[in-house]
Protein backbone atom coordinates (compact mmCIF):
# COMPACT_ATOMS: atom_id res chain seq x y z
CA UNK A 1 0.00 0.00 0.00
CA UNK A 2 2.65 2.45 1.06
CA UNK A 3 4.91 1.53 -1.86
CA UNK A 4 2.03 2.07 -4.27
CA UNK A 5 1.33 5.54 -2.96
CA UNK A 6 5.04 6.27 -2.90
CA UNK A 7 5.81 5.22 -6.48
CA UNK A 8 2.74 6.53 -8.26
CA UNK A 9 3.60 10.25 -8.11
CA UNK A 10 7.28 9.78 -9.05
CA UNK A 11 6.28 7.63 -12.01
CA UNK A 12 3.87 10.25 -13.19
CA UNK A 13 6.52 12.91 -12.75
CA UNK A 14 9.08 11.00 -14.82
CA UNK A 15 6.47 10.57 -17.57
CA UNK A 16 5.78 14.25 -17.81
CA UNK A 17 9.53 14.93 -17.61
CA UNK A 18 10.10 12.69 -20.63
CA UNK A 19 7.28 14.44 -22.43
CA UNK A 20 8.73 17.88 -21.66
CA UNK A 21 12.27 16.91 -22.66
CA UNK A 22 10.95 15.37 -25.87
CA UNK A 23 8.87 18.44 -26.64
CA UNK A 24 11.88 20.68 -26.05
CA UNK A 25 14.27 18.69 -28.26
CA UNK A 26 11.81 18.16 -31.09
CA UNK A 27 10.53 21.71 -30.67
CA UNK A 28 14.00 23.18 -31.28
CA UNK A 29 14.33 21.26 -34.55
CA UNK A 30 10.79 22.10 -35.66
CA UNK A 31 11.42 25.77 -34.87
CA UNK A 32 14.69 25.76 -36.81
CA UNK A 33 13.12 23.89 -39.70
CA UNK A 34 10.14 26.25 -39.95
CA UNK A 35 12.37 29.29 -39.55
CA UNK A 36 14.35 28.31 -42.66
CA UNK A 37 11.19 28.77 -44.70
CA UNK A 38 11.04 32.48 -43.90
CA UNK A 39 14.50 33.51 -42.74
CA UNK A 40 18.10 32.34 -42.88
CA UNK A 41 21.11 34.01 -41.26
CA UNK A 42 23.10 33.72 -44.51
CA UNK A 43 22.70 32.42 -48.02
CA UNK A 44 23.50 28.72 -47.51
CA UNK A 45 25.37 28.43 -50.80
CA UNK A 46 27.35 31.67 -50.68
CA UNK A 47 30.65 32.42 -48.99
CA UNK A 48 29.65 34.21 -45.84
CA UNK A 49 33.04 34.53 -44.26
CA UNK A 50 36.57 33.20 -44.27
CA UNK A 51 37.25 29.48 -44.69
CA UNK A 52 37.05 27.25 -41.61
CA UNK A 53 36.47 30.08 -39.19
CA UNK A 54 35.84 29.16 -35.55
CA UNK A 55 32.62 30.01 -33.73
CA UNK A 56 31.96 33.71 -33.34
CA UNK A 57 28.98 35.99 -32.84
CA UNK A 58 28.71 36.39 -36.61
CA UNK A 59 28.99 32.65 -37.27
CA UNK A 60 27.66 30.72 -34.26
CA UNK A 61 29.13 27.42 -35.42
CA UNK A 62 31.85 28.85 -37.60
CA UNK A 63 32.19 28.27 -41.35
CA UNK A 64 33.03 25.27 -43.50
CA UNK A 65 35.95 24.81 -45.90
CA UNK A 66 34.14 26.83 -48.58
CA UNK A 67 33.42 29.65 -46.13
CA UNK A 68 29.67 28.88 -45.87
CA UNK A 69 27.95 29.51 -42.54
CA UNK A 70 27.61 26.19 -40.69
CA UNK A 71 24.69 27.28 -38.51
CA UNK A 72 22.65 28.14 -41.61
CA UNK A 73 23.36 24.72 -43.04
CA UNK A 74 22.44 23.03 -39.76
CA UNK A 75 19.09 24.83 -39.78
CA UNK A 76 18.37 23.58 -43.28
CA UNK A 77 19.51 20.16 -42.08
CA UNK A 78 16.79 20.25 -39.41
CA UNK A 79 14.18 20.90 -42.07
CA UNK A 80 15.45 18.09 -44.28
CA UNK A 81 15.64 15.67 -41.34
CA UNK A 82 12.05 16.43 -40.31
CA UNK A 83 10.75 16.06 -43.86
CA UNK A 84 12.61 12.76 -44.25
CA UNK A 85 11.49 11.42 -40.87
CA UNK A 86 7.84 12.38 -41.27
CA UNK A 87 7.72 11.39 -44.93
CA UNK A 88 9.40 8.01 -44.51
CA UNK A 89 7.36 7.09 -41.43
CA UNK A 90 4.11 8.18 -43.12
CA UNK A 91 4.86 6.06 -46.20
CA UNK A 92 6.02 3.17 -44.03
CA UNK A 93 2.92 3.45 -41.84
CA UNK A 94 0.39 3.53 -44.67
CA UNK A 95 1.95 0.63 -46.58
CA UNK A 96 2.91 -1.30 -43.46
CA UNK A 97 -0.39 -1.03 -41.57
CA UNK A 98 -2.37 -1.93 -44.70
CA UNK A 99 -0.20 -4.97 -45.43
CA UNK A 100 -0.17 -6.02 -41.79
CA UNK A 101 -3.95 -5.87 -41.46
CA UNK A 102 -4.29 -7.71 -44.76
CA UNK A 103 -2.02 -10.48 -43.47
CA UNK A 104 -3.88 -10.66 -40.17
CA UNK A 105 -7.18 -11.22 -41.99
CA UNK A 106 -5.81 -13.31 -44.87
CA UNK A 107 -6.27 -17.02 -45.37
CA UNK A 108 -3.53 -19.16 -43.95
CA UNK A 109 -1.40 -19.58 -47.07
CA UNK A 110 -1.57 -15.90 -48.03
CA UNK A 111 -0.69 -14.94 -44.47
CA UNK A 112 2.25 -17.35 -44.49
CA UNK A 113 3.43 -16.01 -47.84
CA UNK A 114 3.20 -12.40 -46.67
CA UNK A 115 4.93 -13.19 -43.37
CA UNK A 116 7.78 -14.97 -45.16
CA UNK A 117 8.21 -12.08 -47.61
CA UNK A 118 8.28 -9.59 -44.76
CA UNK A 119 10.84 -11.66 -42.86
CA UNK A 120 13.09 -11.73 -45.91
CA UNK A 121 12.73 -7.96 -46.36
CA UNK A 122 13.48 -7.35 -42.69
CA UNK A 123 16.58 -9.55 -42.93
CA UNK A 124 18.07 -6.94 -45.29
CA UNK A 125 19.42 -3.89 -43.47
CA UNK A 126 17.12 -0.86 -43.94
CA UNK A 127 19.99 1.15 -45.40
CA UNK A 128 20.78 -1.53 -47.98
CA UNK A 129 17.18 -1.65 -49.25
CA UNK A 130 17.10 2.13 -49.38
CA UNK A 131 20.37 2.15 -51.37
CA UNK A 132 18.93 -0.40 -53.79
CA UNK A 133 15.79 1.67 -54.36
CA UNK A 134 17.79 4.87 -54.80
CA UNK A 135 20.18 3.11 -57.18
CA UNK A 136 17.22 1.77 -59.17
CA UNK A 137 15.74 5.24 -59.62
CA UNK A 138 17.76 7.30 -62.08
CA UNK A 139 18.23 10.48 -60.14
CA UNK A 140 19.22 10.64 -56.52
CA UNK A 141 17.11 13.24 -54.80
CA UNK A 142 15.43 13.78 -51.47
CA UNK A 143 12.14 12.21 -52.53
CA UNK A 144 13.67 9.02 -53.84
CA UNK A 145 15.47 8.72 -50.50
CA UNK A 146 12.23 9.28 -48.58
CA UNK A 147 10.29 6.75 -50.67
CA UNK A 148 13.13 4.25 -50.39
CA UNK A 149 13.27 4.58 -46.61
CA UNK A 150 9.47 4.42 -46.37
CA UNK A 151 9.41 1.15 -48.29
CA UNK A 152 12.23 -0.27 -46.18
CA UNK A 153 10.44 0.69 -42.95
CA UNK A 154 7.06 -0.61 -44.11
CA UNK A 155 8.20 -4.23 -43.74
CA UNK A 156 8.87 -3.71 -40.03
CA UNK A 157 5.55 -1.91 -39.54
CA UNK A 158 3.69 -4.62 -41.45
CA UNK A 159 5.11 -7.41 -39.34
CA UNK A 160 4.36 -5.59 -36.11
CA UNK A 161 0.83 -4.69 -37.24
CA UNK A 162 0.14 -8.27 -38.23
CA UNK A 163 1.16 -9.65 -34.84
CA UNK A 164 -0.62 -6.93 -32.85
CA UNK A 165 -3.81 -7.24 -34.90
CA UNK A 166 -3.82 -11.01 -34.50
CA UNK A 167 -3.51 -10.61 -30.76
CA UNK A 168 -6.48 -8.23 -30.68
CA UNK A 169 -8.52 -10.38 -33.08
CA UNK A 170 -8.79 -13.27 -30.63
CA UNK A 171 -10.09 -11.06 -27.83
CA UNK A 172 -13.66 -11.59 -26.65
CA UNK A 173 -14.61 -7.99 -27.39
CA UNK A 174 -14.02 -8.62 -31.08
CA UNK A 175 -16.29 -11.69 -30.95
CA UNK A 176 -18.76 -9.61 -28.93
CA UNK A 177 -18.72 -6.89 -31.59
CA UNK A 178 -19.23 -9.55 -34.27
CA UNK A 179 -22.15 -11.05 -32.34
CA UNK A 180 -23.77 -7.67 -32.12
CA UNK A 181 -23.61 -7.42 -35.92
CA UNK A 182 -20.65 -5.07 -36.37
CA UNK A 183 -18.96 -5.21 -39.78
CA UNK A 184 -15.24 -5.90 -40.18
CA UNK A 185 -14.29 -2.42 -41.45
CA UNK A 186 -16.04 -0.91 -38.45
CA UNK A 187 -14.33 -3.33 -36.06
CA UNK A 188 -10.95 -2.45 -37.57
CA UNK A 189 -11.66 1.26 -37.22
CA UNK A 190 -13.03 1.39 -33.70
CA UNK A 191 -11.46 -1.63 -31.97
CA UNK A 192 -8.37 -2.91 -33.74
CA UNK A 193 -6.60 0.30 -34.76
CA UNK A 194 -7.08 2.07 -31.39
CA UNK A 195 -5.81 -1.01 -29.55
CA UNK A 196 -2.68 -1.49 -31.64
CA UNK A 197 -2.00 2.24 -31.88
CA UNK A 198 -0.10 2.74 -28.57
CA UNK A 199 2.48 0.11 -29.51
CA UNK A 200 2.62 1.20 -33.15
CA UNK A 201 3.15 4.85 -32.31
CA UNK A 202 6.18 4.11 -30.15
CA UNK A 203 7.51 2.03 -33.01
CA UNK A 204 6.92 4.92 -35.41
CA UNK A 205 9.04 7.13 -33.17
CA UNK A 206 11.85 4.59 -33.23
CA UNK A 207 11.58 4.43 -37.00
CA UNK A 208 11.58 8.20 -37.29
CA UNK A 209 15.01 8.16 -35.65
CA UNK A 210 16.03 5.28 -37.88
CA UNK A 211 14.90 7.11 -41.02
CA UNK A 212 16.71 10.33 -40.10
CA UNK A 213 19.94 8.48 -39.41
CA UNK A 214 19.54 6.38 -42.56
CA UNK A 215 19.01 9.49 -44.68
CA UNK A 216 22.13 11.01 -43.13
CA UNK A 217 23.98 7.85 -44.08
CA UNK A 218 22.62 7.98 -47.65
CA UNK A 219 23.63 11.63 -47.96
CA UNK A 220 27.01 10.82 -46.47
CA UNK A 221 27.43 8.25 -49.24
CA UNK A 222 26.20 10.73 -51.81
CA UNK A 223 22.89 8.90 -52.40
CA UNK A 224 20.61 11.33 -50.59
CA UNK A 225 19.67 14.87 -51.38
CA UNK A 226 22.21 16.22 -53.90
CA UNK A 227 24.17 19.43 -53.20
CA UNK A 228 23.53 22.19 -52.36
CA UNK A 229 20.95 20.59 -50.02
CA UNK A 230 22.56 20.73 -46.61
CA UNK A 231 21.54 17.38 -45.15
CA UNK A 232 23.31 16.59 -41.89
CA UNK A 233 24.90 13.56 -43.56
CA UNK A 234 26.36 15.79 -46.28
CA UNK A 235 27.67 18.31 -43.74
CA UNK A 236 29.33 15.45 -41.90
CA UNK A 237 30.85 14.11 -45.09
CA UNK A 238 32.16 17.51 -46.15
CA UNK A 239 33.66 18.09 -42.71
CA UNK A 240 35.49 14.78 -42.83
CA UNK A 241 38.68 16.12 -44.38
CA UNK A 242 39.01 18.98 -41.90
CA UNK A 243 37.83 17.19 -38.77
CA UNK A 244 41.08 17.85 -36.85
CA UNK A 245 41.27 21.55 -37.62
CA UNK A 246 37.53 22.34 -37.47
CA UNK A 247 35.83 19.57 -35.46
CA UNK A 248 32.55 21.47 -35.11
CA UNK A 249 31.61 20.50 -38.66
CA UNK A 250 31.45 16.87 -37.57
CA UNK A 251 30.24 17.35 -34.00
CA UNK A 252 27.26 19.56 -34.84
CA UNK A 253 25.49 17.15 -37.23
CA UNK A 254 26.16 14.28 -34.83
CA UNK A 255 24.58 16.09 -31.91
CA UNK A 256 21.69 17.24 -34.05
CA UNK A 257 20.97 13.69 -35.24
CA UNK A 258 21.10 12.21 -31.76
CA UNK A 259 19.04 14.99 -30.18
CA UNK A 260 16.27 14.67 -32.78
CA UNK A 261 16.15 10.86 -32.53
CA UNK A 262 16.08 10.92 -28.72
CA UNK A 263 13.58 13.78 -28.67
CA UNK A 264 11.10 11.96 -30.89
CA UNK A 265 11.36 8.83 -28.77
CA UNK A 266 10.85 10.70 -25.51
CA UNK A 267 7.92 12.52 -27.05
CA UNK A 268 6.29 9.29 -28.26
CA UNK A 269 6.76 7.63 -24.87
CA UNK A 270 5.34 10.61 -23.06
CA UNK A 271 2.41 10.94 -25.45
CA UNK A 272 1.53 7.27 -25.20
CA UNK A 273 1.42 7.51 -21.43
CA UNK A 274 -0.94 10.47 -21.60
CA UNK A 275 -3.15 8.99 -24.33
CA UNK A 276 -3.47 5.38 -23.14
CA UNK A 277 -6.15 5.39 -20.41
CA UNK A 278 -4.89 2.16 -18.87
CA UNK A 279 -1.47 3.75 -18.26
CA UNK A 280 -2.75 7.04 -16.98
CA UNK A 281 -2.21 7.58 -13.28
CA UNK A 282 -5.52 7.02 -11.52
CA UNK B 1 -44.54 -20.69 -29.58
CA UNK B 2 -41.86 -19.62 -32.00
CA UNK B 3 -38.72 -21.68 -32.30
CA UNK B 4 -35.74 -19.32 -32.02
CA UNK B 5 -32.90 -21.77 -32.28
CA UNK B 6 -33.05 -25.28 -33.55
CA UNK B 7 -29.96 -27.47 -33.83
CA UNK B 8 -30.17 -30.74 -35.68
CA UNK B 9 -27.21 -33.10 -35.79
CA UNK B 10 -24.85 -30.17 -35.44
CA UNK B 11 -21.21 -31.21 -35.58
CA UNK B 12 -18.05 -29.16 -35.31
CA UNK B 13 -14.82 -30.50 -36.76
CA UNK B 14 -11.19 -29.51 -36.55
CA UNK B 15 -9.75 -31.39 -39.51
CA UNK B 16 -10.83 -34.98 -38.94
CA UNK B 17 -11.41 -34.60 -35.25
CA UNK B 18 -14.99 -34.10 -34.13
CA UNK B 19 -15.23 -31.55 -31.33
CA UNK B 20 -19.02 -31.57 -31.20
CA UNK B 21 -20.98 -34.43 -32.74
CA UNK B 22 -24.62 -34.74 -33.66
CA UNK B 23 -25.99 -32.26 -31.18
CA UNK B 24 -29.71 -31.58 -31.40
CA UNK B 25 -31.96 -29.35 -29.35
CA UNK B 26 -34.39 -26.53 -29.89
CA UNK B 27 -35.22 -23.44 -27.94
CA UNK B 28 -38.45 -21.43 -27.96
CA UNK B 29 -39.13 -17.88 -26.92
CA UNK B 30 -39.17 -17.53 -23.15
CA UNK B 31 -37.44 -20.86 -22.62
CA UNK B 32 -34.22 -21.40 -20.71
CA UNK B 33 -31.87 -24.18 -21.62
CA UNK B 34 -28.67 -25.13 -19.84
CA UNK B 35 -25.72 -26.58 -21.73
CA UNK B 36 -23.45 -28.26 -19.22
CA UNK B 37 -20.27 -30.25 -19.25
CA UNK B 38 -16.65 -29.98 -18.23
CA UNK B 39 -14.06 -27.76 -19.92
CA UNK B 40 -13.43 -28.82 -23.50
CA UNK B 41 -16.75 -30.62 -23.85
CA UNK B 42 -17.78 -28.35 -26.72
CA UNK B 43 -20.21 -26.05 -24.92
CA UNK B 44 -18.76 -22.76 -26.14
CA UNK B 45 -18.09 -24.12 -29.64
CA UNK B 46 -21.78 -24.96 -29.88
CA UNK B 47 -22.74 -21.35 -29.20
CA UNK B 48 -20.17 -20.08 -31.71
CA UNK B 49 -21.35 -22.55 -34.36
CA UNK B 50 -24.96 -21.54 -33.78
CA UNK B 51 -24.07 -17.92 -34.50
CA UNK B 52 -21.64 -18.68 -37.34
CA UNK B 53 -18.65 -17.35 -35.41
CA UNK B 54 -16.43 -20.43 -35.43
CA UNK B 55 -12.74 -19.52 -35.60
CA UNK B 56 -10.90 -20.23 -38.85
CA UNK B 57 -9.82 -23.85 -39.07
CA UNK B 58 -13.02 -25.22 -37.57
CA UNK B 59 -15.90 -26.34 -39.73
CA UNK B 60 -19.47 -27.20 -38.88
CA UNK B 61 -22.01 -29.52 -40.45
CA UNK B 62 -25.61 -30.46 -39.82
CA UNK B 63 -28.24 -27.83 -39.32
CA UNK B 64 -28.50 -24.79 -37.07
CA UNK B 65 -31.59 -22.70 -37.69
CA UNK B 66 -31.51 -19.33 -35.98
CA UNK B 67 -34.64 -17.20 -36.22
CA UNK B 68 -35.79 -19.20 -39.23
CA UNK B 69 -32.50 -18.94 -41.14
CA UNK B 70 -29.94 -21.63 -41.76
CA UNK B 71 -26.61 -20.59 -40.19
CA UNK B 72 -24.41 -23.42 -41.46
CA UNK B 73 -22.96 -22.41 -44.80
CA UNK B 74 -24.49 -18.93 -44.73
CA UNK B 75 -22.35 -15.99 -45.83
CA UNK B 76 -20.97 -13.52 -43.35
CA UNK B 77 -23.21 -10.79 -44.72
CA UNK B 78 -26.38 -12.82 -44.21
CA UNK B 79 -25.24 -13.74 -40.73
CA UNK B 80 -24.47 -10.13 -39.84
CA UNK B 81 -28.16 -9.35 -40.24
CA UNK B 82 -29.02 -12.09 -37.75
CA UNK B 83 -26.36 -11.19 -35.26
CA UNK B 84 -27.22 -8.27 -33.11
CA UNK B 85 -30.92 -8.80 -33.83
CA UNK B 86 -31.81 -12.42 -33.22
CA UNK B 87 -29.02 -13.28 -30.84
CA UNK B 88 -26.45 -11.76 -28.49
CA UNK B 89 -23.76 -13.37 -26.35
CA UNK B 90 -22.46 -12.59 -22.87
CA UNK B 91 -18.96 -13.93 -22.39
CA UNK B 92 -17.19 -15.55 -19.49
CA UNK B 93 -14.40 -13.10 -18.86
CA UNK B 94 -15.81 -9.58 -18.58
CA UNK B 95 -12.36 -8.01 -18.72
CA UNK B 96 -11.53 -9.33 -22.19
CA UNK B 97 -15.12 -8.92 -23.41
CA UNK B 98 -14.78 -5.14 -23.18
CA UNK B 99 -12.47 -2.99 -25.26
CA UNK B 100 -9.89 -1.70 -22.76
CA UNK B 101 -9.42 1.62 -24.60
CA UNK B 102 -13.05 2.62 -25.07
CA UNK B 103 -15.30 4.25 -22.49
CA UNK B 104 -17.97 1.74 -21.51
CA UNK B 105 -20.78 4.15 -22.36
CA UNK B 106 -19.54 4.24 -25.95
CA UNK B 107 -19.27 0.45 -26.01
CA UNK B 108 -22.93 0.17 -25.03
CA UNK B 109 -23.91 2.94 -27.46
CA UNK B 110 -22.29 1.10 -30.37
CA UNK B 111 -24.71 -1.90 -30.64
CA UNK B 112 -27.58 0.29 -29.43
CA UNK B 113 -27.16 2.70 -32.34
CA UNK B 114 -26.79 -0.16 -34.80
CA UNK B 115 -29.97 -1.87 -33.63
CA UNK B 116 -31.88 1.42 -33.75
CA UNK B 117 -30.58 2.01 -37.26
CA UNK B 118 -31.80 -1.43 -38.33
CA UNK B 119 -35.19 -0.78 -36.77
CA UNK B 120 -35.41 2.33 -38.89
CA UNK B 121 -35.34 4.71 -35.93
CA UNK B 122 -31.73 5.95 -35.75
CA UNK B 123 -30.50 7.23 -32.41
CA UNK B 124 -27.81 9.84 -32.00
CA UNK B 125 -26.56 12.58 -29.74
CA UNK B 126 -28.58 13.22 -26.62
CA UNK B 127 -31.24 10.57 -27.32
CA UNK B 128 -28.55 7.93 -27.73
CA UNK B 129 -26.88 9.04 -24.48
CA UNK B 130 -30.22 8.79 -22.74
CA UNK B 131 -30.83 5.30 -24.09
CA UNK B 132 -27.36 4.23 -22.89
CA UNK B 133 -28.03 5.55 -19.39
CA UNK B 134 -31.42 3.81 -19.36
CA UNK B 135 -29.74 0.52 -20.24
CA UNK B 136 -27.06 0.96 -17.58
CA UNK B 137 -29.86 1.62 -15.14
CA UNK B 138 -31.70 -1.50 -16.30
CA UNK B 139 -28.69 -3.69 -15.47
CA UNK B 140 -28.69 -2.07 -12.02
CA UNK B 141 -25.39 -0.21 -12.29
CA UNK B 142 -25.07 2.53 -9.69
CA UNK B 143 -24.43 6.09 -10.93
CA UNK B 144 -24.94 5.38 -14.65
CA UNK B 145 -23.65 8.88 -15.48
CA UNK B 146 -20.26 8.22 -13.93
CA UNK B 147 -20.14 4.60 -15.16
CA UNK B 148 -20.69 5.63 -18.77
CA UNK B 149 -17.51 7.72 -18.82
CA UNK B 150 -15.37 5.05 -17.13
CA UNK B 151 -12.91 2.71 -18.79
CA UNK B 152 -13.25 -1.04 -18.16
CA UNK B 153 -10.17 -1.17 -15.91
CA UNK B 154 -11.79 1.33 -13.59
CA UNK B 155 -14.74 -1.00 -12.88
CA UNK B 156 -15.07 -4.11 -10.71
CA UNK B 157 -15.60 -7.56 -12.22
CA UNK B 158 -19.30 -7.53 -11.42
CA UNK B 159 -19.74 -4.06 -12.89
CA UNK B 160 -17.92 -5.10 -16.04
CA UNK B 161 -20.19 -8.11 -16.45
CA UNK B 162 -23.22 -5.82 -16.06
CA UNK B 163 -21.81 -3.64 -18.85
CA UNK B 164 -21.33 -6.75 -21.01
CA UNK B 165 -24.95 -7.71 -20.32
CA UNK B 166 -26.06 -4.17 -21.18
CA UNK B 167 -24.17 -4.47 -24.50
CA UNK B 168 -25.98 -7.73 -25.24
CA UNK B 169 -29.34 -6.19 -24.29
CA UNK B 170 -28.63 -3.21 -26.54
CA UNK B 171 -29.14 -5.59 -29.46
CA UNK B 172 -32.67 -6.37 -28.19
CA UNK B 173 -32.02 -10.03 -28.94
CA UNK B 174 -34.69 -12.73 -28.95
CA UNK B 175 -32.10 -15.21 -27.79
CA UNK B 176 -29.46 -14.47 -25.18
CA UNK B 177 -26.50 -16.81 -25.00
CA UNK B 178 -24.67 -16.61 -21.67
CA UNK B 179 -21.32 -18.37 -21.89
CA UNK B 180 -20.28 -19.05 -18.30
CA UNK B 181 -21.20 -15.49 -17.34
CA UNK B 182 -20.51 -15.95 -13.64
CA UNK B 183 -17.41 -18.14 -13.66
CA UNK B 184 -14.96 -15.27 -13.26
CA UNK B 185 -16.94 -13.67 -10.43
CA UNK B 186 -17.00 -14.25 -6.69
CA UNK B 187 -19.97 -16.00 -5.13
CA UNK B 188 -21.97 -12.96 -3.97
CA UNK B 189 -21.51 -11.14 -7.28
CA UNK B 190 -22.41 -14.38 -9.02
CA UNK B 191 -25.77 -14.49 -7.26
CA UNK B 192 -26.47 -10.85 -8.19
CA UNK B 193 -25.64 -11.38 -11.85
CA UNK B 194 -27.76 -14.54 -11.99
CA UNK B 195 -30.65 -12.66 -10.40
CA UNK B 196 -30.21 -9.90 -12.95
CA UNK B 197 -30.15 -12.33 -15.91
CA UNK B 198 -33.22 -14.09 -14.54
CA UNK B 199 -35.13 -10.82 -14.23
CA UNK B 200 -34.10 -9.57 -17.68
CA UNK B 201 -34.98 -12.82 -19.46
CA UNK B 202 -38.36 -12.76 -17.75
CA UNK B 203 -39.25 -9.10 -18.37
CA UNK B 204 -37.99 -9.05 -21.97
CA UNK B 205 -39.35 -12.51 -22.72
CA UNK B 206 -36.07 -13.67 -24.26
CA UNK B 207 -34.88 -17.21 -24.67
CA UNK B 208 -31.76 -18.06 -22.67
CA UNK B 209 -29.05 -20.51 -23.60
CA UNK B 210 -27.00 -20.82 -20.45
CA UNK B 211 -23.60 -22.44 -20.76
CA UNK B 212 -21.91 -23.56 -17.56
CA UNK B 213 -20.01 -26.26 -15.76
CA UNK B 214 -21.43 -25.14 -12.45
CA UNK B 215 -24.34 -27.48 -11.70
CA UNK B 216 -25.96 -25.60 -8.78
CA UNK B 217 -25.94 -22.40 -10.86
CA UNK B 218 -27.50 -24.21 -13.82
CA UNK B 219 -30.11 -25.90 -11.62
CA UNK B 220 -31.30 -22.54 -10.32
CA UNK B 221 -31.30 -20.77 -13.68
CA UNK B 222 -32.79 -23.02 -16.34
CA UNK B 223 -35.68 -25.41 -16.93
CA UNK B 224 -34.06 -27.88 -19.30
CA UNK B 225 -30.48 -29.13 -19.59
CA UNK B 226 -28.33 -30.83 -22.17
CA UNK B 227 -25.30 -32.60 -20.73
CA UNK B 228 -22.30 -32.68 -23.05
CA UNK B 229 -19.23 -34.86 -22.76
CA UNK B 230 -16.43 -34.70 -25.31
CA UNK B 231 -18.84 -33.16 -27.77
CA UNK B 232 -21.55 -35.77 -27.41
CA UNK B 233 -24.91 -35.45 -25.73
CA UNK B 234 -25.04 -37.88 -22.86
CA UNK B 235 -28.32 -36.79 -21.37
CA UNK B 236 -31.03 -34.20 -21.92
CA UNK B 237 -34.28 -33.30 -20.25
CA UNK B 238 -35.85 -31.32 -17.45
CA UNK B 239 -33.49 -30.07 -14.76
CA UNK B 240 -35.38 -31.84 -12.00
CA UNK B 241 -35.41 -35.12 -13.89
CA UNK B 242 -31.81 -35.06 -15.03
CA UNK B 243 -30.37 -33.89 -11.73
CA UNK B 244 -32.82 -35.82 -9.55
CA UNK B 245 -32.50 -39.07 -11.36
CA UNK B 246 -29.37 -39.09 -13.53
CA UNK B 247 -29.25 -42.04 -15.89
CA UNK B 248 -25.81 -41.63 -17.32
CA UNK B 249 -22.66 -42.32 -15.32
CA UNK B 250 -21.12 -39.05 -16.44
CA UNK B 251 -24.02 -36.98 -15.12
CA UNK B 252 -23.84 -38.95 -11.90
CA UNK B 253 -20.15 -38.21 -11.52
CA UNK B 254 -20.71 -34.49 -12.21
CA UNK B 255 -23.44 -34.41 -9.57
CA UNK B 256 -21.35 -36.37 -7.11
CA UNK B 257 -18.47 -33.95 -7.59
CA UNK B 258 -20.77 -30.98 -7.00
CA UNK B 259 -22.15 -32.63 -3.86
CA UNK B 260 -18.72 -33.43 -2.50
CA UNK B 261 -17.78 -29.78 -2.93
CA UNK B 262 -20.97 -28.72 -1.12
CA UNK B 263 -20.25 -31.10 1.72
CA UNK B 264 -16.70 -29.90 2.04
CA UNK B 265 -17.87 -26.29 2.09
CA UNK B 266 -20.33 -27.00 4.85
CA UNK B 267 -17.81 -28.94 6.93
CA UNK B 268 -19.30 -32.37 6.45
CA UNK B 269 -17.11 -35.17 5.24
Amino acid sequence: MSTATMTAPTEKKSHSLALKAGLLLVGIHIFMGLLTLVWLPYDPTAMAGGRLEGPSLLHLLGTDRLGRDLFTQMMIGSRIALIVGIGAVAIGAVIGVTLGLLAAFASKWLDDALAATLDILIAFPTLLIAMLVVAASDTANLWSAIIALGIALSAIVARLTRILAKRVLVMDYITAARTSGSSWPKIVAIHILPNIWPTLSVNFALQFGLAVIAEASLSYLGLGAPPPNASWGRILQEAQGTVYTAPLGAIAPGIALVSLAIGVNLLADGLRDTIDPTRRAR
Amino acid sequence: MTVLLSLENLSVHAGNKALVSNLSFSLNRGERLGLIGESGSGKSLTSLAATGLLPAGLSSSGSAILAGKQVIGASDRELNQLRGTAVAIVFQEPLTALDPLMRVGKQVAEPLARRAQRDGAPLSGATLDKAVLALLDEVALPEPQRMATSYPHELSGGQRQRIAIAMALACKPDLLIADEPTTALDVTTQAEILGLLDRLVRTRNMALLFISHDLPVVANTVERVVVLRQGETVEAGNVTEVFGNPRHDYTKSLLAAARRLDDAMEGRS
